[in-house]
């Protein structure tokens, strides 16, 4: 396995041939806001806040899936991508009906945080206000899609980890929205195995533990990380 | 089948043909005109004169003059008629009799026909689209054995790379550099996809090459597929082109049954299969990746790129993707060879390229015409420019292009000339407006297409679209203030530079190449606004 | 020395960021030394709003048209108009009937559908003010120079939003602790 050496916003980062600018940012200590990408999950690229510049490369490039390779020059934080990151987060805020203070991510919200990394005290997009349902179906779990994002981590974690594939992806544009089974109720979906990993792996308040409420929401991440090494590494211990 | 049966069946076709041939056009477009009851009557009335033993009636594809459809076409004397109806069958057949013309005669040395070359498009309006041995019969498959069997591989490749060829479904990528990628990509199982999603508004390019000369296609995916050592390739066709499904279906039967497609093709050790598979109606699915996703039975999303379909495509294989009408070039390129060809248009844009004429022009449909011919050209020579006006803007490229306004009329179509102006190529719609139309409606009306047709995938594509759309309507209801306009154009530039696919990238197009040569017009609207006197700032 | 001249103002709004104001305790009085309370719900007892304010603090959101008169007013009459709290800022929980599309049918669900007695809509023209089809974050209507956010702004925010502002600076509006939501 070869090795590369690239620089990060000035700092210079060795790191295994195959990685991504994503996993070398953080070895270099670099911090690169994300919210589709999830530790042990495929990447997809869609949320689009970690697109970096690239010297010599005319296109914005997403860190999440962009490998690395030998003297890459990468910029993570221009103004430009200061910019077109916090109009992201404003459009996604404006997209769907996120009210923070009755949340029970509040506190405890990926999106949120982002808002205040890129530093969005308002959006400048008019709020949308769609009309979108609360599935309450299940008896251990609720989705209120007027939070989602449509990141789609409940989509990999369930299909790559757990192996269920209760979740996908239906419609399209704006329209789109997670749907569980063939677009039935969440509780009446026989592959859903409970195993609540979609709840760790949401990054919003939109998939919760029901009898949580405002600002509630705790989230074991380490139990996806601790499956992926025990199947991956074998490492069994968490 | 080798070269002497293949020259055989040509020649029993041709000499089956007789030597007055009525052909009645029976694409999509002419068939919505009720052309087959016109097919009918002028065989009823081919019998019914006794001219039987040297006229024949013969269903074919597209001639392009869809808007004065239906069409139909004499050969050899090469008159055309225009708007025939049923009824009119009877005069048309007496006509060749020598009685007089009738007055639905039209002009077959019209410019709309004369400026044209036709290379893509050369069998279309000639053959029966339905009839193998037609095509066979014009030359067809030719080019097929004489790359199998005078050509290396390597040779098919360096022949489309001299062409000069690039892709005709927008981008312009360099076909040959395309070609060569895959061919050098280790692997033993390729693919080759013809892109076959046509989804711009306007555009009907694709489906008439499908539809009036299916074969030609095969043969240049079949082609593409031994100089890639690829044996299997795949058509990708949107549902809404049924009559280009159901031609492709019987082409690849009787292809198959002649032995050109299929194992051991010409009895080479060449075998190649070819699999229809029909777009359930996302324009999305015309993006490759989101296409190799639909076709691999997944929902129809982008992926990022890289890796290239060259390099990991199909199920992971290399795998070329091209548009129909590239891959309709490639048996003439091979028969004609790439010097030949490369004579044809510009410096950086080689052959010709076809286009769906419409909007506010006298004549619509479908041209062919060489690289570097002016956009006046068409507009005013082919098209014969507005009917009671005078043209404002030209839009090229469908949703992802822009508007050309009349006074860059005289620049030359090709693809470097259409992107310096903040245009593209694109597929090959082309769209005329006149001084009444709205530009800024016009912006609205393609924000529209891609807020619908956006995956959903990304943000910037899937929100950015909306927002644009709103802030447009907002502009158009004067209630917009210049504040918005500048929001309007930094999204503009945040969606363009951040979404995932081509859709995204190229959807502020529209907005983007209307602000620039018609600023005027968003100007007007903010600066008579109808917002409440307190919130003027 | 001249007074910096400060109004608030409680549009659609719990009157949670008015609570979490005065949850400042003294340093209320450290305040009142530098400004002069010209239009507030809880500092003072004018009916009008008066010309030349410097500084405004606006709770809520844009809900009805009483509020949206009065807002027009405040953008006229104001030097810095601050958005107060999530409401103002993103219109937040009163806009939640937003999704039910237009004031009849949130009007018919509360007065008509959830009503025990008497099932009526709310009928006052020029004494109940009528209620917009959509309740708007304050800077859907009118220019707003500092967005607060909050749910409520919790008494430092508040304090490290205005503070600099009595000294002719800007806040810095950045961080967990000055635009966190919720």
């Amino acid at each position: 396995m070869s090795v590369k050496t690239l620089t990060i916003d000035n700092t210079p980062v060795a790191i295994a041939e195959g990685a991504t600018i994503l996993e070398a940012a953080q070895e270099a200590g670099v911090s690169i806001p994300t919210l589709c990408h999830l530790d042990g999950v495929s990447d997809v690229g869609a949320c689009r806040l970690c697109l970096v510049e690239v010297e010599n490369i005319n296109k914005l490039l997403p860190a999440c899936v962009t490998q690395v390779t030998e003297e890459m020059v990468v910029h993570t934080n221009s103004p430009k991508l200061q910019e077109y990151r916090r109009m992201a987060v404003e459009l996604i805020f404006a997209e769907g009906n996120h009210v923070c203070a009755i949340c029970v991510a509040n506190g405890n919200c990926e999106l949120q945080d982002a808002a205040i990394q890129v530093g969005m005290s308002h959006t400048r997009f008019p709020y949308r206000f769609p009309d979108r349902h609360v599935d309450v179906s299940h008896s251990q779990f609720g989705i209120d899609h007027n939070r989602c994002i449509l990141c789609t981590r409940c989509v990999r974690v369930c299909d790559e980890i757990e192996g269920a594939h209760v979740w996908d992806v239906a419609q399209r544009g704006e329209n789109c929205y997670i749907a569980s089974g063939l677009s039935q109720p969440w509780g009446e979906v026989d592959a859903c195995t409970s195993c609540g990993k979609c709840v760790d792996a949401c990054p919003t308040g939109a998939i919760f533990r029901k009898g949580t409420t405002s600002a509630e929401k705790e989230r074991d991440r380490g139990k996806l990380e601790f499956v992926v090494n025990a199947r991956e590494k074998r490492e069994w211990t968490r | 089948m080798d070269l002497n049966e293949l020259l055989k069946v040509a020649d029993a076709e041709r000499k089956k043909q007789k030597a007055v041939r009525v052909h009645c056009c029976t694409s999509t477009g002419c068939q919505a005109a009720n052309s087959l009851s016109v097919k009918k009557n002028l065989t009823n009335s081919v019998i019914d004169s006794g001219l039987s033993d040297r006229v024949e009636v013969v269903g074919v594809g597209c001639m392009g003059f869809c808007g004065r459809g239906p069409l139909v076409q004499i050969d050899p004397e090469d008159t055309l008629y225009e708007e025939v109806t049923p009824e009119d069958a009877p005069s048309i057949i007496d006509a060749l009799n020598g009685e007089v013309a009738k007055p639905m005669q039209g002009d077959s040395q019209h410019p709309f026909f004369t400026r044209q070359m036709r290379i893509v498009r050369q069998h279309t309006g000639k053959v029966d689209p339905e009839r193998i041995e037609e095509y066979i019969a014009v030359g067809g498959y030719q080019s097929l054995y004489k790359a199998i069997y005078e050509m290396s591989p390597t040779e098919v490749v360096n022949e489309i790379s001299k062409s000069g060829l690039r892709g005709r479904g927008g981008g312009g990528y360099p076909t040959g550099l395309k070609w060569a990628t895959v061919a050098k990509m280790p692997g033993n199982q390729k693919y080759i996809i013809c892109n076959g999603d046509e989804g711009d508004p306007g555009a009907f390019m694709d489906r008439s090459v499908l539809e009036s000369d299916p074969h030609l296609v095969l043969e240049g995916i079949a082609i593409a597929g031994y100089a890639l050592g690829a044996n299997h390739g795949y058509i990708y066709v949107r549902a809404e082109y049924p009559l280009a499904i159901e031609r492709l279906q019987k082409a690849i039967k009787q292809a198959k049954k002649y032995g050109i497609l299929g194992s051991q093709i010409f009895e080479s050790s060449f075998d190649f299969k070819i699999d229809i598979r029909i777009g359930a109606g996302a324009f999305v699915c015309g993006e490759e990746t989101a296409l190799m996703q639909s076709i691999e039975g997944k929902r129809g999303n982008p992926i990022p790129r890289p890796p290239y379909p060259a390099e990991s495509g199909l199920w992971k294989c290399p795998t070329l993707i091209n548009n129909v009408e590239t891959l309709a070039n490639i048996p003439t390129i091979i028969r004609r060879g790439a010097d030949w060809y490369s004579s044809i248009g510009t410096d950086n844009s080689k052959g010709t390229k076809i286009f769906a004429l419409t909007g506010k022009i006298r004549n619509n449909g479908l041209i062919e015409v060489p690289m570097g011919i002016t956009l006046r050209e068409i507009v005013e020579e082919m098209g014969g420019g507005v009917p009671d006006g005078e043209v404002k803007a030209v839009q090229t490229g469908g949703p992802s292009g822009g508007c050309i306004p009349a006074s860059m009329l005289d620049i030359p179509v090709d693809y470097d000339s259409l992107s310096k102006i903040g245009s593209m190529m694109g597929s090959g719609g082309m769209v005329v407006m006149d001084r009444d139309t709205s530009m800024v409606e016009v912006a609205q009306f393609y924000m529209q297409f891609c807020r619908e047709e956006s995956c959903g995938k990304c943000v910037p594509c899937r929100t950015g679209t909306v927002q644009l759309y709103e802030l447009l309507t907002k502009i158009l209801r004067k209630q917009a203030t210049p504040a918005d306009l500048e929001k309007l154009e930094a999204l503009c530039q945040m969606v363009k530079e951040t979404s995932l696919c081509g859709l995204g990238m190229s959807a502020p197009n529209p907005i983007l190449s209307t602000l620039r040569y018609f600023p005027e017009e968003y100007q007007e609207l903010i600066k008579n606004n109808s917002l409440h006197p307190k919130v003027a700032l | 020395m001249n007074k910096i001249k400060l109004a608030t103002v409680w549009l659609a709004g719990c009157s949670g960021c008015h609570m979490s104001f005065l949850d400042m305790d003294e340093w209320l009085i450290e305040l009142a030394k530098y400004v002069e309370v010209v239009y507030s719900p809880v500092g003072c007892d004018l009916k009008e709003y008066p010309e030349n304010v410097d500084v405004c603090l606006v709770e809520g959101g844009v809900a009805n048209q009483d509020n949206l008169e009065l807002i027009y007013e405040v953008r006229a009459k104001t030097k810095t108009l601050i958005s107060f709290g999530d409401c103002a800022v993103t219109a937040n929980v009163p806009a939640m009937r937003n999704m039910l599309g237009g004031s009849e049918p949130v009007l018919k669900r509360g007065y008509l559908e959830l009503a025990n007695e008497t099932p009526q809509l709310p009928n006052e023209p020029g004494i109940v003010p009528e209620l917009l089809d959509r309740v708007l974050p304050v800077h859907e209507v009118v220019t707003v120079d500092i967005f607060m956010p909050g749910c409520p702004p919790d008494a430092a925010r508040i304090r490290a939003t205005i503070e600099p502002l009595l000294k002719g600076e800007q806040p810095k509006m950045e961080g967990r602790e000055m635009i966190k939501f919720g």
